[in-house]
Formats: structure tokens, C-alpha cells, sequence
């Protein structure tokens, strides 16, 4: 019994003679992946809740009635906590937009690929250089050079299509994902490919 | 005793200027613990466990709870429907409230049965008692938070005990309102507080453990460790102990969590708080009852209104604990060599049970023809007894059995039996 019993011990606790894996080490590791095992899917769910909640997510999508922007006038939406710049263009912003040589600009892009309607444009209104928002919506803000929008905060002008002309914003401002769901009604948060689900045979 | 020899030359680097790891290594790897601790000792780090379990939870319903009357109870709902897990995290805090209690009142009777309060540890016992204190208020304000009908009427009732207070009552609890009743202002507060206070009781915590390594650990004979024989260090064997001992009760919290979570909650906090009506049956949460019960049990005393009687009696039974290293002069810890003592344990174990069982009903109700009131009347009153009375009176008329001579002495008994048998055989 004794004997039996030291020999247990002799296998099963002792360092394996010449270092080779003894019992020990294999329910020492175990263990630790088990209890890794356990406090990530515990973590898991206090990092998660940070994450954007379901009645956030919810709020992704804006509908936006554009029936009252009259030529030459701006309104500025609240998508996801953004605003939203929708402007409805004259034909002498548009041509000036159009007109511009993708040479002149610091991030090239033309108009065409910033529009899905020449006459409005839709933007982020958010200045990429450090988050300001430009001004250039209201009749009486200071539009820059360019006829677009002027960001106060450290003096980026942006042209009629919103693309970078001058100061330290190294883009153009962002298009976000919308799709015309009428003529006059606009849907925020949705790219135009995206079938909505109405339940109505097509 | 010597700092230990550490091999990775940062931690050597590190420890040589700020000995964290040297202290560490003391308290926590070689730290000599009773080798005849029994599974009641886990109680402490299982407590320990869920302040830490509750204070996670809690920071993370803070993202997302608005303490404002008319938006709590919104910002509950919205954490259990829209949150990302949210659900979980408040089955954890809500729950885990009522497991804290539980362990930590299974610590609390296992330093009674086994008298870890007696000396050298009476500040040990004292510091759990202002941690119970603290304990206590802190659920009572995480209580108030989701802003239900029992959370609003349960707030009520127990800030009215200070209008119990003579002459100045009304205006202390006018203060502690911010208004002439329960509302906002009353919210925000308690929300402040139930923020502040547990990182309050973890410090008392860290002061309660360092009373605690001063001597080490009761053990369940009572009786002093002589020395080194009579030791273990508490790394590995009481850590894994301690960890064997959370995987168990994790199982039961857990079960708790994913199975039951209403379980120990009331069906009238999930409707929003009506300052007009009061529900038909208000009942504090389970954890409360037995004092709920004192204050319901105590008539009017001589001068003294049965308003305020209840509200001392019901404050007093927790006051009284802190002197009880005194009360109980009986220089044998524990309740294995005291019979006489182990019995009325037993009786006060029994008699908090019913005060819990009379807090939950009706004290207008009558169990096979005795009203409630009249059995919380009784075990009232032995509560109080046993710890006033009978306590000071055992220590003077009781015959301990004899103690013995060191916690290695029974173990070696048992062997050397042991062995003798085996001889035979």
C-alpha cells in the first residue's frame, strides 16, 4: 500500500525525470485554458455593452422630406448624431463642380462620383480635419473661396462638391450611404442597391 | 519571513524599490493558514469575490442608467431590452446583491458558532460589522435606483425611520429627501452614494484582512496555532481551496442567473414608481426581512412610542454585535467545546429564520391561529437575549470540554489510530 502509494507520488507530482511532461503539468494547463476560456466569455459581454445598442442601431437610417429645398438653398439633417449637409445645387455650382480639373484638387474625385443627382448633394457635415462643422449652410455663413463651405475652426474651404481646396483637412467631406426614395424624399443610411423590405410584390 | 529570491530581474528591479511583490509573496503565498480550516472558511473570499463581482456589474449599468425620476425606470428597461448584454449585467448586479448577503451571513455564523470575534481578533469582528453596515446601505440604495413601486415605496418606508427621531426627525428626513417626499432629488443622491459606498466597504475590506493576517485565521478548534507544524502557507492550498469553493458556487449564482433571475425579486418593481398609490403588500428584499421583522414586533415601550422602540430595536441588533467580543467573555472560541453554547447558536440560527420568515408576511396574518406578530414578538425578544443574557451568563456557568493541546494533536491521534489498525489487519 505504502509503496504503491509512493510510486503514485513518484509519477504523478514529482518533475518528470529528464523534463518530460508529468501530470502536473498537464492539469496546471488545463486549468489555465479552462479559466482563460472562462474569463473571456465573461469579458466578452462587459466589453459588448459599450457597443452601440439595439435602440441605437435602430436610429441608423434617417428619412428626410427634400420637397421644400428650393434651389440654392441648404438643410442640415441628424443622421447617427451627425449632421448631414443637403444642399440643392444651382446649375452655376454644379458646372463649376463639374468644370474643375482633378488636377486642382488634394484628394481627386469627380463630381459625378460624389452625386447621385447633380442637383443635390448630400455630405457628412463633418470637417475631416478635426471633426468641426464647416459653414456654408446658412445664407449668411462665410462659404470660402470656393463657393462650398469654410471650416472655422482651422480654416479648411471645401468647393461646391465638398472636396478639399484649401487648409489642413487632408479629404473631401464624406458622402454617406442614402438612396432617393422619391423624387422629393431622401433616405439616410441606406446605399441605393439595398432593397427595402415593404413586404409589397415588386 | 525573507524576501523571496525572485528570477525575473524586472520584478527584482521593481521589488527593490516598491516591495508590492514581496508583500504579495507574504500575504498571499506564504502566509501560514490553520491546516484545519473546514469549508465555512471559504465564505470570506467568496464575499471578497462578489464586492469585486458587484462593483464590475455596477460600473457597467452606470454607463447606461439615468438617475432621474422620470427616466430610471426607462433606462432599466431600455438596459434589459437594447444593451448589448445588458440583460446579463443586471441579472448579475440584482442577483449577485442577494448572493453577497448570503455569503457574507454564512461568514458572519461562522465567526459566531466558532468565536473568531474573541481575542486577539475583536477589531476583526468589528471592522465586518461596519462592513455589514455599509452593506446594508448600499443595497438599500441599489434598491431605490430602477425607480419601481417597491423601489420608491421601500425608500419611503425606511427614510421615515427618522421621523422617528424626536424633536429634529421630520427635519433630518426632509434633508435626506431634498423635498418634503421621496423624489428626484432623493434619486440622485442615492445614486451618488450607491456609486461612492462600495468602493468605501472595499477599503474597510483591505483594512478588515489586514486585522485579519495580524494573527491569521481562526480555525474550527479555536485554538492557537503553536507553530510551524500546525501551518500551511495559503498558496497552493488554500487558493485552490478558494478557487474550488467559487467554481461550486458559481454553479448555484449562475443557476440563479440564467434559470430563476426574478427569483428573489418582487413582481411590483417592474412597474414604474407611482407616488400616489402604494402597493398592497410592501416587503423589503429578502436579505432585510428578519430586521424588518424587529422593527414590526416591538410595541410601545414606557415612554417610548412603538415608531421609535422599533426603529432602536431594529438598529440596536446590529449595534449590539459590535460588542460582542465583551458579551461573550467565555475564553473557549468554539462551539465544539462549549455544548451548552452550540445549542443556543443553533436556537438564535433558528430564531433568525423565523424573524426572516415573519418579515415576509402580513403582521396582521396568523400562522395556525398565532398571529405573526406575536411569533416575531417572541424571537425578537430571544435575539436580544441571547446575546445580552445568555452569553454573559454562559461564560460564568458553562463546563467547556477539554481543549486540545494543538491543531496537529487530533490529526496525529487519528493516525497513529490509524496505524494501529493497520498493524492488526
Amino acid at each position: 500500500m505504502a509503496n504503491s502509494l509512493q510510486a503514485g507520488a513518484a509519477t504523478g507530482h514529482g518533475p518528470g525525470a529528464g523534463g518530460e511532461a508529468t501530470r502536473r503539468d498537464f492539469l496546471v494547463l488545463a486549468t489555465a485554458a479552462l479559466g482563460a476560456v472562462g474569463i473571456a466569455s465573461v469579458a466578452w459581454p462587459l466589453i459588448d455593452q459599450m457597443n452601440p445598442a439595439a435602440d441605437v442601431l435602430a436610429l441608423s437610417t434617417t428619412e428626410v422630406d427634400i420637397a421644400p429645398v428650393e434651389v440654392g438653398q441648404a438643410i442640415t439633417v441628424v443622421w447617427r448624431g451627425k449632421p448631414v449637409f443637403v444642399r440643392h445645387r444651382t446649375p452655376e455650382e454644379i458646372k463649376s463642380a463639374e468644370d474643375t480639373p482633378l488636377g486642382d484638387l488634394k484628394d481627386p474625385q469627380p463630381d459625378s462620383a460624389r452625386v447621385q443627382k447633380p442637383e443635390w448633394l448630400v455630405m457628412i457635415g463633418v470637417c475631416t480635419h478635426l471633426g468641426c462643422i464647416p459653414k456654408g449652410q446658412m445664407p449668411t455663413d462665410d462659404k470660402g473661396e470656393y463657393g462650398g463651405w469654410f471650416c472655422p475652426c482651422h480654416g479648411s474651404v471645401y468647393d461646391t462638391s465638398g472636396r478639399i481646396r484649401k487648409g489642413p483637412a487632408p479629404l473631401n467631406l464624406a458622402v454617406p450611404p442614402y438612396k432617393f426614395l422619391t423624387d422629393t424624399s431622401l433616405l439616410i443610411g441606406e446605399a441605393p442597391d439595398a432593397k427595402p423590405a415593404t413586404g409589397e410584390a415588386a | 519571513m525573507a524576501a523571496p529570491a525572485f528570477s525575473n530581474p524586472i520584478v527584482r528591479w521593481i521589488d527593490h524599490r516598491l516591495p508590492i511583490f514581496s508583500f504579495m509573496h507574504h500575504e498571499m503565498h506564504e502566509y501560514p493558514t490553520p491546516k484545519n480550516l473546514n469549508y465555512f472558511w471559504n465564505f470570506g473570499s467568496l464575499a471578497g469575490f462578489m464586492l469585486i463581482t458587484m462593483i464590475v456589474t455596477g460600473i457597467v449599468l452606470a454607463m447606461h442608467y439615468t438617475p432621474h425620476a422620470s427616466l430610471a425606470f426607462q433606462s432599466v428597461e431600455r438596459i434589459m431590452r437594447d444593451v448589448n448584454y445588458g440583460w446579463l449585467v443586471r441579472y448579475l448586479h440584482m442577483n449577485g446583491a442577494s448572493f453577497f448577503f448570503i455569503v457574507t451571513y454564512i461568514h458572519i455564523f461562522r465567526g459566531l458558532y466558532y468565536g473568531s470575534y474573541k481575542t486577539p481578533r475583536e477589531l476583526l469582528w468589528m471592522l465586518g460589522v461596519v462592513i455589514l453596515l455599509l452593506m446594508m446601505a448600499t443595497a438599500f440604495m441599489g434598491y431605490v435606483l430602477p425607480w419601481g413601486q417597491m423601489s420608491f415605496w421601500g425608500a419611503t418606508v425606511i427614510t421615515n425611520f427618522f421621523t422617528a427621531i424626536p424633536i429634529v426627525g421630520d427635519a433630518i428626513t426632509t434633508w435626506l429627501w431634498g423635498g418634503y417626499s421621496v423624489d428626484n432629488a432623493t434619486l440622485n443622491r442615492f445614486f451618488s452614494l450607491h456609486y461612492l459606498l462600495p468602493f468605501v466597504i472595499l477599503a474597510v475590506v483591505g483594512v478588515h484582512v489586514m486585522a485579519l493576517h495580524r494573527h491569521g485565521s481562526n480555525n474550527p478548534l479555536g485554538i492557537d496555532m503553536k507553530g510551524p507544524q500546525d501551518s500551511i502557507s495559503f498558496h497552493p492550498y488554500y487558493t485552490v481551496k478558494d478557487y474550488f469553493g467559487i467554481a461550486v458556487f458559481l454553479l448555484f449564482y449562475a443557476g440563479f442567473v440564467f434559470f430563476a433571475p426574478n427569483f428573489f425579486g418582487e413582481p411590483d418593481n417592474y412597474i414604474a414608481a407611482n407616488p400616489l398609490s402604494t402597493p398592497p403588500h410592501i416587503v423589503p428584499e429578502w436579505y432585510f426581512l428578519p430586521f424588518y421583522a424587529i422593527l414590526r414586533a416591538v410595541p410601545d415601550l414606557w415612554i417610548i412610542d412603538a415608531k421609535l422602540a422599533g426603529v432602536i430595536a431594529m438598529f440596536g441588533s446590529i449595534i449590539l454585535l459590535f460588542f460582542l467580543p465583551w458579551l461573550d467573555h467565555s475564553p473557549v472560541r468554539s462551539a465544539r467545546f462549549r455544548p451548552a453554547y452550540r445549542f443556543f447558536f443553533w436556537v438564535l440560527v433558528l430564531a433568525c429564520l423565523v424573524l426572516g420568515w415573519v418579515g415576509a408576511n402580513s403582521p396582521d396574518a396568523s400562522f395556525h391561529g398565532v398571529p405573526f406578530l406575536w411569533i416575531g414578538r417572541i424571537a425578537t425578544s430571544y435575539y436580544f437575549l441571547h446575546f445580552l443574557v445568555i452569553l454573559p451568563i454562559l461564560g460564568y456557568v458553562e463546563k467547556p470540554k477539554p481543549l486540545p493541546l494543538s491543531i496537529s494533536e487530533p490529526v496525529l491521534k487519528r493516525t497513529a489510530y490509524g496505524a494501529k489498525t493497520m498493524e492488526k489487519a
